[in-house]
């Protein structure tokens, strides 16, 4: 679980530096964006990596649920949780879902189409009416204000998975220390706040240029 | 001089035996000092119920002065109540006000089940122990006197904050998920912050976290609240030092 979740941390960043490519320049979104597409490690042996690592998260965070679930069959009459445990930490399940199912969204505007023109359809040049179509087809996801809004929503999401989840992936792996672990808990809070506030800006940027 | 006391309503866990089904009741209790420790109200209100001929509410208690972890109350949503650092029999009265309603339930977890009203069966504590939670000593007439081993003046503290848990279980009443791991934590520091504790270092981890494992814990999600609730401040660093001592043992495996 804390393997996968910073695997998917490390994933996160590389995808928001391409992300905010869009912002400062087309061409050079583009560019990135057609040798992520394209190159041969990337798309054959680091995307099943990075789907195995997704996927093997999703399907621990719930069978660890459903375990830890069945360790109280009955529950306290009267429970204060939030006395000794933030909100964050007691809810991952809840987090982690409406990150899933933006995934489902988010694999329905991008992922799935990209498949389809390089594997069913065999177009690996990434042109469309003689230019390269990633960002427009980016730029043109964000027009819609509803998508927009289950974007930030989501992102919100992201932000509180994140905000336990940063630094209990350490704690899980036993990297503890006196000295280094407020440090990784700040870096964490920094991460989990800006990563996900930058995807917002973002996804605004693209509607609000429109 | 009398001072007044308070008038109390008591929402009790009451349960037969382990196999009944159990319901909350509803006690009044009137004229409680401030001074009490929560055990001696319960005291009174066991004294009113048997002076009334009902059954007085079986709950665990020993030392009463917070060392032998025998006393286990879930006290209005909070193992050992709203104090911190202090077990139910070191709860003071002082702590609620009158009028107050207190909800009293035992510990909830599979691996604890009720025996009777708030008293839960620990044993699972015990059977982890044994699976490792101890160290091999010779007996025969060579053993070497433990002070004869230099260590370090940060281990010995560390190992000896780790012992002073006294496996009460507030770190499993407290969980979300019903985990162990605090308890559990604390048990293998306590031996593998030493040197006399090497000798069996690696089984230790996996022995005691398998047994764990076996009795239904949960797994930790490392929410902190078994620490916040401790009532000896057994620290997060014993779950990370575990982790560790797992994790590279099932490697050297």
């Amino acid at each position: 679980m804390a393997l996968s979740g910073l695997f998917l941390i490390v994933f996160l960043l590389q995808h928001f530096s391409i992300n905010l490519m869009s912002v400062f320049s087309a061409d050079l979104f583009n560019e990135v964006s057609h040798f992520m597409g394209t190159n041969s490690v990337i798309q054959y042996a680091l995307q099943p990596v990075l789907i195995f690592g997704v996927i093997f998260h999703l399907t621990m965070g719930m069978y660890l649920e459903a375990k830890n679930r069945g360790a109280r069959p009955q529950k306290y009459a009267y429970n204060k949780a939030g006395a000794s445990a933030s909100w964050m930490s007691r809810n991952m399940i809840i987090t982690g879902i409406m990150v899933m199912l933006f995934l489902g969204l988010h694999f329905y505007d991008f992922w799935f189409p990209e498949i389809k023109i390089k594997f069913i359809d065999g177009d690996w040049s990434g042109m469309e009416n003689g230019a390269y179509r990633y960002w427009d087809h980016t730029h043109h996801k964000f027009v819609d204000p509803i998508r927009v809004g289950l974007y930030c929503a989501a992102f919100v999401f992201l932000a509180l998975h994140l905000l336990h989840g940063f630094q209990s992936a350490f704690q899980s792996m036993g990297w503890r220390h006196q000295k280094y672990t407020p440090v990784v808990e700040k870096v964490g809070y920094a991460y989990a706040i800006i990563i996900p506030l930058g995807f917002i800006v973002i996804a605004l940027y693209h509607h609000l240029i429109h | 001089m009398s001072e007044k006391g308070m008038n109390l309503t008591l929402k009790i866990w009451r349960q037969k035996d382990s196999k009944s089904k159990g319901k909350m009741e509803t006690y009044p209790v009137t004229n409680i000092s401030e001074h009490m420790s929560f055990l001696e109200m319960l005291d009174v209100l066991n004294e009113q119920l048997v002076e009334e001929g009902k059954e007085p509410v079986a709950f665990d208690h020993d030392c009463r002065e917070g060392i032998c972890g025998m006393c286990s109350l879930h006290i209005n949503g909070e193992a050992h109540g709203p104090d911190r650092r202090v077990t139910t029999c070191q709860l003071h009265m002082r702590m609620f006000n009158d009028g107050d309603t207190i909800h009293i339930e035992p510990w909830r977890a599979k691996a604890f089940p009720v025996i009777k009203d708030l008293i839960v069966d620990r044993s699972a504590f015990d059977r982890i122990q044994h699976a490792g939670g101890f160290i091999s000593v010779n007996t025969s007439g060579n053993t070497i006197d433990a002070n004869a081993i230099p260590i370090e003046k940060e281990d010995a503290d560390e190992a000896f904050n780790a012992a002073t848990c006294i496996g009460c279980g507030a770190c499993v009443a407290s969980c979300k998920n019903a985990s162990a791991m605090l308890f559990v934590g604390a048990k293998i520091s306590q031996f593998s912050l030493l040197p006399q504790g090497q000798v069996e270092a690696k089984n230790r981890a996996l022995n005691m976290v398998k047994q764990m494992d076996l009795e239904g814990f949960g797994n930790c999600t490392n929410t902190g609240a078994c620490e916040v609730q401790c009532p000896k401040g057994i620290s997060l660093d014993n779950i990370a030092r575990m982790n560790r001592d797992f994790l590279s043992a099932s490697v050297k495996k």
